[in-house]
């Protein structure tokens, strides 16, 4: 029976991906261990390597197919005595193809069909006022959206420079240093040694002098190693020194949980740094507020935590055309108006919030979501204002839930609009454990929509 | 996981010339203007921190107050080799750098006590100290975190493509903390212009460095990195000028990182609230007889008829006189403005 060969997932966090080349033509014998094809990852590219025997009998999927999904059969492999007349017999999935090169750094690049949290459906969103009306609006990812930010800023000051580990001739371990090699040498794209405290430490001191630092984190489970030059060193300078010196740094990079990385990849740092006086903590959503708060912590004179997370790398939204696109840290979002009750989230929350308001709406209850953006300094302003139109309050967001966002936010409208409340605050965190391996598992440690919608109804008592 | 690093490409500076592996120097004999100025630091700063303890005694001072006597050659000789723009950074142990690099008595005195005038508005206190204008980075209350930093201010030069160098000082103590040896990678793989000064004083707070140190020879702690280091007598101050002579030359020439170890010893325990039982009276006294680096130059001076004993008394009052304007500065200058409490955390 021929065997079907299917694209596989080479990432934690890849759902498709692009056929870039066949390295095998229709008709050439294929041993286990050849190179067959190679194939674009949401990071990087991999050569995808045979593990049956056989002939190439037909290619499903051209060369420069673009967005093919996990899973789809991509060619069909004929074994002894086979033609190319069997094709089509009740052909026999393949065991997923594996990977020749690990390229994908935090991923044992296996066959797992990840099947993380899905696009956001299609929300309306109110419009932006920082976004001129008329602005012509282009899709982008996320991953996209931060490169360009600091490839702008990077063309507009000479003092900004990015310095990690894999930035330089990697390309980025995911893909978001892309191309900033070449557009600007390694005086001002540093690749690094492993070494996380340390080179905190130098982009700090580098910081100090007056030189503006795009330091990258892997991850931000790997800046538990640094988080002492970030709050004693970065943090605390300027108020050490009376004003006289601080550190305009960025500390960027994924955090929170990627798909199947478990307890020590998966943690969201937004209430950890949101504690710390001195920093500005960012965690954006959408591409377009990556690219506008990416920019603006760049050109932040103080130290900027800017939290990303590795699904939204590749989710795509408009990003306004525009020469110099700047927004503000520290001013909340409004994604949808609505009377009925909030929905305060951020960063990848926002997904759990955008879909819960579509079935809402569908129920007849009308939810207005707010996307906080900036987690330290909190928009109060935004919370409030909305809190004593709709009376109630819940938030949502993925990190762990003792001393969580969400508790800090309820806390404080409880004591400055307690007497707008008609109902508790909700808050809908992670769950209280370790980020656990198995798939049912970790879904379960993880927000999700249900919770979400039954919060809303508690709160407007339906 | 395992990810390879790269290698950084690392620019080597055009005027780069291969020097060898650098050895101790010889202490070259100062000249009387250079002795006499030597003298005058070196008391200022004994004279300050003996000042420094009295006042921790009669409560204006609070909190940790960790004195710099008996190490005083080390600062002072280490700023005989340095030009504008090179730049200092320290661990807690920090009021000799500050009056080392220029900084006003008055300055540090009234931040040790808290008052409006001190260089950090009194926010900062004996163990964080800074100043922008003499290009002094702290004043660092975390043991080890400086030399992080100390190498970001060489990664800046180098950046920047100017002469400065970073004097990165550390003691016996930060010298096993990990960052340390991240640092030294750096340094060596970019050849950033940092000078790692190691006061081994031979004790980490309470402990000996025998008791805390696998290897006790600190000039060869960058041996992994390739990062040359040599062991200097820190009680002389020739000495310690010759091998900062060398070290800076080593640095602006392009050849990256150097460690200068100092053989240096501190008199007092290790904060105001040590009473230094680890060590025997008799070892601190044969350290004051036999080596103290003011004493030495103070016998030179006389020896050599540079000076008589009225002139160096007449040095004395001096510098007794800086001390007690700034003792008396920090202690009637007032407190902070209670508004002070919001300020300087963002820009």
């Amino acid at each position: 029976m021929p065997i079907e060969i299917l694209m596989p997932a080479l990432s934690p966090t890849m759902e498709e991906g692009n056929l870039s080349k066949w390295l095998k033509n229709e008709g050439d014998k294929i041993v286990a261990g050849d190179v067959i094809a190679e194939i674009e990852t949401d990071k990087a590219t991999m050569e995808v390597e045979a593990v049956d025997e056989g002939t190439l009998g037909k290619v499903l999927i051209a060369a420069g197919t673009e967005g093919v999904k996990v899973n789809t059969p991509i060619a069909v492999l004929l074994q002894d005595g086979e033609s190319a007349a069997d094709i089509g017999k009740g052909a026999a999935p393949a065991k997923a193809e594996a990977p020749a090169a690990a390229a994908a750094p935090a991923a044992a690049a296996g066959p797992v069909a990840a099947t993380p949290v899905a696009a956001a459906p299609k929300t309306e969103v109110a419009a932006d006022p920082d976004i001129p009306a008329g602005t012509e609006m282009v899709s982008t990812t996320v991953r996209e959206a931060l490169r360009d930010a600091m490839a702008e800023e990077m063309r507009r000051d000479g003092d900004v420079f990015i310095m990690g580990e894999e930035v330089a001739e990697y390309q980025g371990a995911y893909k978001i240093t892309q191309g900033l090699l070449q557009e600007f040498g390694p005086r001002r794209v540093v690749d690094t040694p492993i070494t996380e405290h340390g080179f905190a430490g130098v982009g700090v001191g580098a910081a100090m002098t007056g030189l503006k630092p795009i330091v990258e984190f892997m991850t931000f489970n790997f800046a538990m190693q640094a988080i002492d030059q970030i709050v004693n060193s970065a943090a605390k300078t300027l108020y050490m020194s009376g004003g006289q010196m601080g550190a305009p740094i960025v500390f960027r990079g994924p955090s929170g949980a990627a798909a199947r990385v478990a307890a020590q990849h998966s943690q969201c740092y937004a209430a950890w740094y949101s504690h710390i006086p001195g920093l500005k903590v960012v965690m954006p959503y959408s591409a377009a507020d990556a690219k506008g708060l990416l920019k603006a912590a760049i050109r932040d004179p103080n130290p900027v935590i800017f939290l990303e997370n590795e699904i939204l790398y590749g989710h795509s939204f408009d990003v306004p055309k525009l020469d110099d696109f700047v927004l503000p840290i520290g001013k909340a979002r409004m994604h949808k108006t609505g009377k009925d009750v909030t929905i305060v989230s951020f960063g990848i929350g926002m997904t759990y919030a955008i879909k819960a308001e579509a079935e809402l709406r569908g129920m007849g209850i009308d939810a207005e979501i707010i996307d906080l953006r900036t987690i330290r300094p909190l928009d109060f302003d935004t919370i409030i204002a909305s809190v004593k139109k709709t009376n109630r309050l819940i938030v949502v967001e993925e990190g762990f839930p003792q001393s969580s966002v969400g508790d800090h936010i309820a806390n404080q409208v409880s004591q400055r609009a307690f007497d707008h409340l008609d109902a508790p605050v909700i808050t809908i965190a992670g769950k209280d454990v370790p980020m656990p391996y198995a798939a049912n598992l970790e879904k379960l440690a993880l927000p999700n929509v249900g919770e979400v919608i039954e919060a809303v109804k508690a709160v407007t008592y339906r | 996981m395992a990810t390879a690093a790269k290698k950084a490409p690392a620019k080597s500076r055009s005027d780069s010339k291969s020097l060898s592996a650098p050895v101790t120097p010889k202490p070259v004999d100062f000249t009387k203007e250079q002795d006499l100025a030597a003298y005058r630091e070196m008391l200022l700063i004994r004279r300050f921190e003996e000042k420094a303890g009295q006042l921790y005694g009669m409560g204006f001072i609070g909190g940790f107050c960790h004195l710099y006597i008996g190490q005083e050659a080390v600062v002072t000789g280490l700023q005989m080799s340095l030009i504008e723009g090179d730049q200092m950074i320290t661990a807690y142990r920090d009021h000799g750098h500050m009056l080392a690099m220029g900084l006003s008595a008055r300055g540090v005195m009234a931040e040790l006590t808290g008052r409006r005038g001190g260089l950090s508005k009194g926010k900062g206190g004996s163990m964080h100290m800074f100043s922008k204008e003499k290009h002094f980075y702290g004043g660092h209350g975390i043991v080890g975190a400086q030399v992080s930093l100390g190498t970001g201010l060489a990664f800046a030069n180098r950046y920047r493509e100017n002469p400065n160098v970073s004097v990165t000082y550390f003691g016996d103590g930060a010298a096993n903390q990990g960052q340390v040896y991240e640092s030294f990678n750096m340094a060596a793989l970019w050849k950033l212009p940092v000078i790692y000064v190691i006061e081994n004083n031979r004790y980490a707070m309470g402990t000996a460095v025998t008791r805390a140190s696998a290897e006790t020879d600190f000039s060869q702690r960058g041996v992994s990195f390739k990062i040359p280091g040599i062991k200097v007598d820190g009680m002389d101050v020739r000495a310690v000028k010759a091998a900062g002579d060398l070290a800076t030359e080593w640095c602006r020439s392009g050849n990256g990182p150097m460690i200068l170890e100092m053989e240096t010893y501190r008199y007092r325990g290790h904060s105001m609230s040590d009473p230094a039982k680890y060590r025997s009276k008799d070892e601190v006294q044969k350290m004051r007889s036999e080596h103290d680096p003011i004493e030495q130059v103070k016998a030179r001076l006389i020896a050599k008829k540079w000076a008589s004993e009225d002139d160096l008394k007449a040095v004395d009052k001096d510098v007794r006189d800086i001390v007690a304007d700034a003792a008396d500065f920090a202690q009637t200058d007032p407190e902070p403005d209670a508004s002070e409490l919001w300020t300087d955390i963002l820009i």
